[in-house]
């Protein structure tokens, strides 16, 4: 378990943490969430005292993280920032770290082959790719066998296969009762691994809420649905505060009724669904919305069209 | 997919002895460490063999660097005169092993698994201290016994068990291994190679230089604690009239070095990593 509580942290002037509580539980995946800038490798270097705080507190298993006799099995860490030299293979990256709380080498091929890294384990790593830098820094995260895994944006650089295989590894993890925490800036992609949200804009807290619960706030965005019979569904999934609109023959987009709610009716009645979906994109758009005040480095609609000489 | 782990978790602990092993894997696990390594005890050989082959009793002392003792030149001092260029091989090593780190981003690994932090300074002193030691001693040996070689029937030739042959080359050893924990230090206080290496050939080799300017009353009282003066005195055979005695250089030399390891210290577990 993770408890920050006050959170504060202020580079010269400036506040890049303000006063952000918020609890990692063991057993879910907790999404950590906001735009760039927003504080949250902060927040994670703080977990693990890389840097200290202004103000506040943060408590990792209970006590500070300077205090545990083995870091490495209370907390496994993926930060933002290469944190691996170069010009050490992985193999001895990793057992330079096994070393210093005992980890026996069986662990350390144990975590090589778990982040399918055997065939590179003794290339150089300032040889590797950003992906394969990525699983080196997870399976250093794994490799104390650590009750809380936390990864500041796991996903960056993965290709789908490896994307795929970090949901299912934070799963797996969170199923066996680890607490995991994992940044991003992505909603869409967090929501579909998280449990738990914690948003947080310019170093302020924004959420602190469940998956389901903002997916079903955000779901003002509708759920499209497909299906031969799209007239007849149409009148079934009919109430007051339903809209209905259409782009093609056999294509709706339903406002007002969540999907759950309209695979329920079409099976009842037999109508077949060839798609139903809610719409992910309204996820994206909730989640900038609720951080449109707050974004640090706001981009500009660029103009691409050539002018007209 | 599994993540279960089959050893007792109960055993892990991070150790004093285990933040040790941990140093000394990470100092031999990096080419550029054999490489360094290799330059310095090569120098300290080459210079020396050299040196002392090429001696003949009426040349004058040639320019030799700062630090290398100007004074009259005996068999010692001759083996010795790569001390200088070995000085600044095993001083970059100690430079890379510390601010290496800072500048790929590998301490943050090394501080998130060892987050009281100073073991791990404390353990890469150890551990490039007594290997600079074992291999250079050895180096200065090698270098005294070639330059016998060269030296075989002049005047000024000695041998291994003549008085305080030994201690000399012992001296040399110390005096390196003492800059290498210098480097690792100054590395760890400026948490950049470029920096820290400006600094290190600054302290030994410039200061001297620009300390000459000073008036010369002054001069005289200061010049012997330079930290290139102590720990040249910690090698010489004959002490000048206004050197210290080794005993002295060495105490001298590593004071200059504990202050460095202190500011070090101090650095690391105050800032942010
Ligand atoms: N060492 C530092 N000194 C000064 N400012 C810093 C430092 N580290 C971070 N910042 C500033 O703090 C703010 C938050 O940075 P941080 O990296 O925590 O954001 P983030 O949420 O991780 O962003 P991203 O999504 O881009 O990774 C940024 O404005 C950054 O410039
Ligand atoms: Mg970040």
């Amino acid at each position: 378990m993770i408890e920050v509580r006050e959170l504060t942290k202020r580079y010269g002037d400036k506040t890049v943490v303000d006063h952000l509580s918020f609890t990692v539980k063991p057993g879910e995946v907790t999404g950590f969430l906001g735009p760039n800038g927003a504080g949250k490798s902060t927040t994670m270097r703080m977990i693990v005292g890389l840097d200290s705080p202004t103000k506040g507190s943060v408590t990792v298993g209970g006590t500070s993280y300077a205090k545990h006799t083995a870091p490495l099995h209370e907390i496994g860490t993926l930060l933002e920032a290469k944190s691996v030299h170069p010009g050490r293979s992985a193999f001895n990256h990793l057992m330079a770290l096994a070393y210093t709380h005992g980890i026996p080498r069986s662990r350390v091929d144990e975590v090589i082959e778990l982040a399918g890294l055997t065939s590179v384990a003794g290339k150089r790593v300032g040889a590797f790719s950003l992906g394969m830098g990525q699983r080196l820094g997870i399976a250093a995260a794994l490799l104390g066998d650590p009750a809380i895994v936390m990864l500041d944006e796991p996903v960056n650089g993965l290709d789908p296969e490896g994307v795929l295989w970090v949901r299912n590894l934070l799963r797996s993890l969170a199923d066996e009762g680890r607490a995991v925490m994992l940044s991003s800036h992505l909603m869409s992609e967090t929501a579909l691994i998280a449990d738990h949200l914690v948003i947080i804009g310019r170093g302020r807290l924004l959420a602190d809420t469940t998956v389901d619960d903002f997916t079903r706030e955000a779901s003002g965005g509708g759920v499209k649905v497909a299906t031969a019979e799209s007239g007849r569904l149409r009148s079934l999934l009919a109430g007051p505060d339903v809209t209905i609109t259409s782009s093609s023959a056999e294509e709706l987009l339903v406002l007002g009724r969540d999907a759950r709610q309209i695979g329920r009716i079409a099976a009842e009645h037999g109508v077949a669904l060839y798609e139903l979906t809610p719409q992910s994109a309204s996820l994206e758009a909730a989640f900038m919305d609720l951080t449109r005040d707050v974004v640090e480095y706001q981009s500009h609609p660029v103009e691409t069209g050539r002018k007209a000489a | 997919m599994t993540v279960t782990e089959l050893t007792p978790t109960a055993a892990y602990k991070v150790t004093g002895p285990r933040v040790l092993r941990s140093e000394w894997a990470k100092f031999w696990s990096l080419r550029s460490s054999w490489i360094t390594l290799g330059v310095a005890v090569v120098l300290l050989i080459v210079f020396g063999a050299i040196a002392s082959a090429t001696y003949s009793p009426g040349a004058t002392a040639q320019g030799g660097p700062p630090g290398a003792d100007s004074g009259d030149q005996d068999a010692v001092s001759l083996a010795l005169l790569g001390v200088t260029f070995a000085s600044l091989a095993v001083g970059v090593l100690g430079v890379l092993l510390s601010a290496g780190e800072y500048t790929t981003g590998m301490i943050r690994s090394t501080l998130t698994a060892v987050p009281r932090r100073l073991p791990v300074l404390w353990s890469k002193a150890a551990v490039i201290g007594p290997v600079i030691l074992v291999l250079t001693t050895l180096g200065a040996l090698a270098a005294f016994q070639l330059g016998t070689l060269g030296l075989d029937g002049e005047k000024i030739a000695l041998s291994l068990g003549d008085d305080g042959v030994l201690r000399s080359l012992a001296g040399a050893g110390l005096y390196l291994a003492l800059v290498a924990v210098a480097g690792v230090a100054l590395g760890v206080l400026l948490r950049s190679s470029a920096g820290a290496i400006a600094v290190l050939v600054g302290v030994l080799l410039i200061l001297p230089g620009l300390a000459s300017l000073l008036p010369d009353s002054l001069y005289d009282t200061i010049n012997p604690y330079f930290p290139s003066n102590a720990g040249s005195a910690m090698y010489a055979l004959h002490q000048s009239s206004d050197a210290l005695s080794p005993g002295a250089g060495l105490a001298v030399f590593a004071g200059w070095v504990a202050l460095i390891l202190a500011g070090a210290a101090w650095r690391l577990t105050k800032s942010d990593a």
